[in-house]
């Protein structure tokens, strides 16, 4: 039997955060993932014809992005293939932003300095 | 773990529990301290609303009020769109000392996922605009 984990959620979620930021670690990427965001789901093609990256290269970042579960192939007409953006692990990774952004110590100062005065 | 889901903090204030708890549970000590102005209804189930001059606000929901020891209240994750239903829990704990208070303060809850977002991110059913455009189609076309 497995170790018991303190919060069964978290290595799964941690799982999902990570992936996104090394989605977002490459500048080609971070432009393929707003491209989608701005225009909606579009295909490799159309990736490549609005970014300064190759189309070889754009395939193979979709792979990946497609692996990670950020962007999901849509099978559509005349054996086109668009990519669409997947919002959900986005929402996973904003969490963990939220928890680092939250900025208890300039609060707590602040609750002391009231307190001494 | 990588995953921050509990903040902790501990502080060691040189003022008795009534002061502390006056601090943090009075519309004058939340409008000074946390916010720049503040509203109170001090009781389980009532709310508090923060307001900063930068234009942001923050509703608080009061889950614990127990003078001078426990104030607790939920509130939204700050950084998350407005309609995430999301909510980190935020729990101070006051205890009198030889000098003064310890205040504890706890806010968890911040890996937390609602089903429908673990759905999302684990492979199951999509939503999202996708949805909500196809139903508009399908609005569209029954009528």
């Amino acid at each position: 039997m497995p170790p018991e984990s303190g919060t069964p959620a978290a290595p799964d979620v941690e799982a999902v955060a990570e992936q996104v930021f090394v989605a977002l670690a490459d500048p080609s990427r971070r432009n393929i993932l707003a491209a989608l965001a701005a225009g909606g789901p579009a295909t490799a093609t159309d990736l490549a014809n609005r970014l300064p990256i190759t189309r070889q290269a754009i395939a193979k970042h979709l792979t990946l992005l497609s692996d990670a579960g950020l962007v999901t192939a849509e099978h559509g007409e005349r054996r086109r293939v668009r990519f669409r953006l997947q919002s959900a692990p986005m929402q996973v990774a904003q969490q963990f932003l939220a928890a680092l952004a939250r900025d208890w110590d300039t609060d707590l100062d602040a609750l002391r300095k009231h307190l001494d005065t | 773990m990588g995953f921050p889901d509990r903040i902790e903090r501990v502080l060691d204030l040189a003022h008795p529990p009534e002061k502390v708890w006056a601090a943090l549970t009075t519309a004058e000590g939340l409008g000074t301290w946390f916010g720049n102005e503040a509203t109170i209804d001090l009781r389980p189930g009532g709310v508090a609303r923060l307001s900063w001059n930068s234009g942001d606000t923050a509703e608080l929901t009061l889950e614990r009020v127990e003078e001078p020891t426990v104030f607790a209240y939920t509130w939204r994750i700050s950084g998350l769109p407005a309609d995430d239903p999301r909510r980190t829990y935020v729990e101070f704990t006051l205890e009198p000392t030889g000098t003064g208070t310890r205040l504890t303060v706890v806010e968890s809850g911040f890996a937390q996922l609602p089903q429908e977002a673990h759905d999302q991110a684990f492979g199951g059913n999509t939503t999202g605009w996708a949805n909500e455009l196809g139903e508009l189609v399908e609005y569209l076309d029954a009528s």
